[in-house]
């Protein structure tokens, strides 16, 4: 039987949520490492019983979970991010030069061949790879390479919050990091180039076209067409057409273009879903109405969904990766918000129900379809 | 044995209880006692203190005998009560927020 598992991190642990495939009835397990803040939870796409989790703490650091179990039982593997060399410095919020230092880890990406290889971009932002399940951690050093020292961080922190993953070429990556852009390696991640032509950062930079700087809050590609590239900015919803090398805004009739997530429907690469948010110093919905906006155009002509999402009063946020698909054939879309909701919707957006109603802040949703 | 007062949630990633007995050897010191922790425990590495520079995490102190030792030196000795086993060496998430 086919079974859904939703993989959703929150500030004070994780839950996973299980149904079957008509996604109406859950079950709810957790909290898992209750206390600590799970940024991240993922699954291999190629055993997705291999699941790591980000678990962190303000007290007492990162910590790296695994399961093999689905998130049964978990195991505490490597947490020794050590950046090569001497990592130097970056730009802070005053225009100092601040030391990098690690902190935590935003993403954690398995590998679409290969369970033991997962990729993990952490803040201050760099990117990570481990080939031994999490057993140990190597940095790809030649991203900070790309002007490192120009990067800042965001409000949430100088952090490496997306990582993409090229199915029809594994030696292309692409990232996203707060508040220095994007960036796409085509060596594995040897070396690395900026990808942030088009982007204007007015008013956040100053030069608002810079190649490195701004602030990406969510990249996302659907699979069937590696190229074509969809960025929720700071400000701004974006499109690229050639891997990155050149962006347009596709922000169209939104009621407000600053967000953080984008998705891709499973099956439908030019439809499109964001969470538009007020603005940059007020997290919430316009209006006070959660609305999921979905293009089926690839951008510009939006749509708002609201059936079953609150419509009055609402005052939630949803952050970058707690927006999530499943590639049943009736795709589901998954919204966890920073007042413990998380939402399905078992058509594409059209119908949503609640499926939890008061777990912690929601930080990250990722979901599993097991055959 | 030294006796070592983990904080709940370090208990709980160690699969501990909330005291643990360490054979240290002398001299018996912070880095001592958390040398020895982390071999017992190799999953509390970089929990207690960084993993790259082993600096204490900014928000745990350590307690003993009544007293914070957490800005003492990593390596000074620490009370004999704690060398002998009759005083507690304390890993303290710190009291930082509401």
């Amino acid at each position: 039987m086919t079974k859904v598992r939703v993989l959703v991190g929150t500030r004070k642990g994780a839950f996973i949520l299980t149904s079957d495939e008509k996604r109406q009835k859950w079950e709810v397990s957790g909290p898992h490492f209750s206390g600590w803040e799970i940024f991240h939870i993922n699954g291999s796409p190629v055993n997705p019983n291999r699941l790591y989790a980000s678990q962190t703490s303000d007290w007492f650091g990162q910590v790296i979970q695994r399961s093999d179990d689905g998130g049964a039982t978990w195991e505490a593997v490597n947490n020794d991010f050590t950046y090569v060399g001497d990592p130097g410095t970056h730009l802070f919020y005053d225009d100092s030069q601040k030391p990098w230092a690690f902190k935590r880890v935003w993403n954690l990406q398995p590998s679409l061949t290969d369970p033991e290889l997962v990729y993990a971009g952490v803040e201050d932002a760099a990117l990570f790879v481990s080939k031994d399940g999490g057993q140990s951690w190597q940095e790809l050093p030649g991203l900070r390479d790309v002007k490192g020292h120009m990067w800042q961080p965001g409000a949430g922190g100088l952090c490496l919050h997306t990582i993409l993953l090229d199915p029809a070429n594994p030696q292309r990556l692409y990232v996203a990091i707060s508040a220095a852009g994007a960036f796409r390696s085509e060596d594995g991640g040897l070396t690395w180039m900026p990808i942030n032509k088009g982007l204007i950062s007015d008013g956040e930079l100053p030069d608002p076209g810079a190649d490195v700087g701004h602030c990406v809050h969510s990249l996302a590609m659907h699979p069937s067409k590696p190229g074509v590239l969809f960025m929720q900015k700071h400000w701004d919803v974006m499109r690229s057409d050639d891997s990155g090398d050149m962006w347009h805004e596709v922000s169209g009739n939104l009621p407000s273009d600053f967000g953080f997530p984008i998705v891709v429907h499973a099956h439908e690469p030019e439809t499109i879903y964001v969470v538009p948010i007020k603005s940059d110093s007020e997290h919430f919905p316009p209006d006070g109405k959660l609305r999921v906006y979905r293009s089926r155009s690839g951008g510009n002509e939006w749509e708002a969904l609201t059936n079953g999402l609150p419509q009055k009063d609402c005052y939630v946020n949803v952050l970058r990766n707690a927006l999530a698909v499943d590639t049943l054939k009736d795709c589901g879309i998954y919204l966890g918000t920073s007042g413990g909701q998380v939402y399905v919707s078992a058509d594409s957006g059209d119908h949503w129900e609640t499926i939890v109603h008061n777990l912690p802040p929601v930080l990250s949703v990722e979901v599993q379809v097991i055959k | 044995m030294i006796r070592v007062v983990l904080p709940y949630h370090l208990q709980r990633l160690a699969n501990a209880g909330r005291v643990v007995e360490l054979e240290v050897e002398p001299p018996v010191s912070q880095r001592s006692i958390l040398d020895a922790l982390e071999a017992r425990y190799p999953m509390l590495r970089g929990t207690v203190r960084h993993r790259a520079t082993g600096e204490r995490q900014p928000f745990v102190r350590f307690f003993a005998c009544n007293e914070d030792f957490s800005l003492t030196s990593p390596d000074a000795p620490l009370p004999d009560a704690v060398v002998q086993g009759k005083e507690e060496f304390m890993i303290v998430g710190a009291m930082a927020g509401g």
